[in-house]
């Protein structure tokens, strides 16, 4: 898993791979091969088969919260590199310079056509959103504020799993969060999990099973182990649809796969069939139009 | 401590991976008496890397969950070497349900390289069933003690490591990620596991300072190792005065206790 999240990230920085004239997407699912232009066009989505390729968290949160009426929570929480980790402190200044973030995950209060919701949306840009004291720290002030105010959580997962750069305090996220949604659950409200990709790891074994639903976006890497590790123990080959969200959804720990454009709709059902209503005359409405 | 134990993390590595260690077969009967040893998770069945069941401690009944490392081949291929399927940790759960339902404390005892990684532990959701003892054991209306006796592997530990007071053998190791696995992302060198053993801070020490562990268990009064009779003998003493008074506190206070013990783990900084 951290694996997987090291060569993708040290492969972005040394830019192995010459830059093309027309940046263009390959399907890690498919293969197909389609302009990031086409592909942005998409929403993101590969026209071939589906797949559902990763969003920033600003992307996401502009597709999910009624335009305005998001507000984050939290934002300065920085990493401090308890354990002086080789290369970390100048990772997350490079990645906080890259990418405009703190770290890993963007939490706050928004509407869903007009349900009022905790929002946490995380983003694999982000050192493969994987889950340090910050994440961890975030998510649970997300949960008890939820608890709180009675508010249901909407949380968007994706994660490379534990940050191994802070050790053993990255593993005590995974108690941390789940010790919070626990108390969101004991306050009777609604908890709604998204696992987009790649939801995998520590973060897997922790709070984004510990949804009341827990909905899948189509084709995405949902599990616990990486896949190259389980092809280590084994010595053979993993079949393509290994780990995916349908092959989750089969054996029982996926409630849904849910696309991307009716995201928003099903949400909002969800929380309405749970009684978070929209306030009165108070239903917020898309500039664009697409509610 | 009476004691500095001055070996560096790889040594300790060494030590706890030798054929010599103890495991919890070696501990259990000088631990605990009327042990009966309860099987299965009621799905799909009996993991043999997790031991489970009844006992007593000082004439105290206690529940009582532990990885298995076994002591030859024959052992660890049915204990998987210790690394548990989903099934092994719904069987831990279904053990400390039945504990909090006759008032008995749960002790844990961890040892494992990590929960298994495998096709049948993915299709059988090994995320959930970590994620839901972890949630579980963390409003578990009884006490909660664990004691790590070798290797802390990642989740595979924390699935039973969310409890009261977390005590760590004096040479026993607790990871987010095996240092073999950190030396190949970090150098792409697993040979280079030693180096990585020290940069990931996994020693006893490092857990009393992170606010991980409570206590550090005392293996022996000298330089000896794996002493089976010394080791079992300090883990009873630790075990029996933390039980009680665990068990003599509010259970709601305890448990408010247990959230605030994991709830303040973090570093971080907060400017506005």
């Amino acid at each position: 898993m951290l694996e997987d999240l090291f060569k993708t990230v040290t492969k972005r920085f040394n830019g192995d791979d010459p830059e093309p004239t027309v940046p263009m997407f390959k399907c890690p699912r498919c293969a197909a091969t389609i302009t990031q232009q086409k592909l942005a066009e998409l929403g993101k989505v590969c026209p071939s088969c589906q797949y559902h390729a990763r969003l920033t968290a600003a992307e996401r949160i502009s597709i999910t919260a009624d335009t305005g009426s998001f507000t984050e929570l939290n934002k300065e929480l920085c990493s401090k590199d308890p354990l002086e980790f080789p290369g970390y402190a100048q990772k997350i200044a490079d990645l906080q310079q890259k990418t405009g973030m703190k770290d890993a995950v963007v939490t706050g209060v928004c509407t869903i056509k007009g349900s009022k919701t905790v929002l946490i949306v995380m983003d694999s840009n982000f050192m493969m959103a994987s889950m340090g004291s910050v994440v961890g720290e975030k998510i649970t002030r997300a949960f008890e504020y939820a608890a709180e105010n009675k508010l249901p959580v909407v949380a968007f997962t994706a994660s490379g799993g534990a940050r191994m750069q802070e050790g053993i305090i990255s593993l005590m996220q995974m108690a941390k969060t789940s010790a919070a949604v626990q108390k969101h659950n004991e306050a009777g409200q609604l908890y709604i999990t998204v696992m987009t990709d790649p939801t995998t790891g520590g973060v897997t074994a922790s709070f984004a099973s510990l949804g009341d639903i827990i909905i899948a976006e189509p084709k995405v890497l949902i599990g616990f182990a990486g896949r190259r590790v389980i092809e280590g123990t084994i010595k053979q080959h993993l079949p393509n649809d290994f780990q995916l969200a349908e092959f989750q959804l089969e054996h029982g720990y996926v409630d849904m796969i849910v696309r991307r454009k009716k995201m928003r709709s099903v949400l909002s059902h969800l929380l309405k069939l749970h009684g978070y209503n929209a306030a009165p005359n108070k239903q917020e409405v898309r500039i664009d139009g697409k509610n | 401590m009476e004691k500095t134990n001055t070996r560096t993390a790889w040594e300790r590595m060494m030590l706890i991976r030798d054929k010599t260690r103890p495991t919890i077969r070696d501990y259990l009967p000088l631990i605990f008496e009327d042990f009966y040893e309860l099987h299965g998770d009621r799905g799909v069945g009996d993991d043999g890397a997790i031991l489970g069941g009844i006992g007593r401690l000082c004439g105290r009944p206690v529940t009582i969950i532990a990885e298995v490392k076994g002591r030859d081949i024959e052992e660890n291929k049915a204990s998987n070497f210790a690394m548990p399927h989903p099934e092994g940790y719904r069987k831990a759960l279904r053990l400390a349900r039945q504990a909090e339902k006759f008032h008995r404390p749960v002790i844990c005892f961890i040892d494992t390289p990590g929960a298994f990684c495998g096709i049948e532990a993915e299709e059988r959701g090994q995320g959930e069933a970590i994620a839901k003892n972890i949630a579980e054991f963390m409003s578990l209306r009884t006490p909660v003690i664990s004691i790590v006796l070798g290797e802390g592997g990642s989740g595979g530990a924390l699935a039973l490591g969310v409890c009261d007071n977390l005590a760590m053998l004096e040479n026993a190791l607790y990871s987010v990620i095996s240092p073999r696995g950190a030396a190949s992302i970090l150098w792409k060198d697993a040979a280079r596991e030693q180096e990585a053993c020290e940069v990931l801070h996994i020693t006893a020490e490092d857990m009393v300072e992170f606010g991980v562990a409570e206590a550090i268990i005392l293996e022996s009064d000298t330089d000896a190792v794996n002493d089976l009779d010394k080791i079992s003998e300090n883990m009873k003493e630790y075990l029996v005065k933390i039980v009680a008074e665990k068990s003599e506190k509010d259970i709601d206070l305890l448990l408010k206790e247990r959230y605030t013990k994991f709830r303040k783990i973090g570093v971080f900084s907060e400017t506005y």
